[in-house]
């Protein structure tokens, strides 16, 4: 058995997603790349889509968050109430320590 | 999809037609963990692997049975070959049908 990747962020941690556009079968949208938002929970960890997507076994599981986001934050003309948010799911190796939001 | 500009979404409803049925038993068939033979990430891998083009002009289960395909020979389950001459065997015998 192998053991999932250690969480490193908590909930209420404020994180920037990774702004980055690989290849492949990546399940961070991208409209939320590169964007700031708060730690909500951990969901627990899971095997890497990235890697299931061909066919291998995606370990050490990954360690799974949902992320909340304010929604001004995410479409620059978003037209709601300030304080409307979005919940993203994103695996850990998606997330930095928070940054300076671009 | 994935933050790009849209139009409304209009919900219609319909009725599945027979080969759809069985693309979807076909992937929970292949997908049962007695098996493992095509997994979830590897349909959706294979489904963006369309090209935009190919992905709007497609309906969803053509997209479902293109995905399992492609998946089945990456892995070597089945091979172009075997495909190519099922396909031309099946085209025969429908055409003798008609």
């Amino acid at each position: 058995m192998i053991e999932p990747t250690v969480a490193r962020f908590h909930t209420g941690d404020t994180v920037t997603v990774r702004e980055a556009y690989p290849i492949g079968h990546v399940r961070t949208p991208f409209y939320i790349r590169g964007k700031r938002g708060v730690i909500e929970r951990l969901c627990g960890a899971f095997a890497n889509p990235e890697e299931l997507a061909y066919a291998r076994p995606g370990l050490p599981a990954q360690p799974l968050y949902r992320v909340r986001f304010l929604q001004r934050d995410v479409w620059p003309d978003y037209a709601g109430q300030p304080g409307d948010v979005v919940e993203v799911e994103i695996y850990q190796h998606w997330l930095e320590p928070e940054e300076p939001q671009r | 999809m994935g933050g790009l500009a849209a139009g409304t979404v209009e919900p219609t409803e319909h009725d599945y037609a027979l080969w759809e049925k069985r693309v979807d038993a076909l992937m929970m068939l292949l997908s049962h963990k007695d098996r493992r033979l095509v997994s979830t990430d590897e349909l959706r891998r294979n489904i963006e692997s369309l090209g935009a083009e190919a992905y709007d002009s497609m309906t969803y289960y053509e997209r479902w049975i293109h995905a399992i395909t492609q998946t089945l020979i990456q892995r070597g389950v089945i091979t172009v070959d075997e495909l190519g001459r099922k396909i031309e065997t099946i085209r025969v015998r429908e055409a003798q049908r008609d």
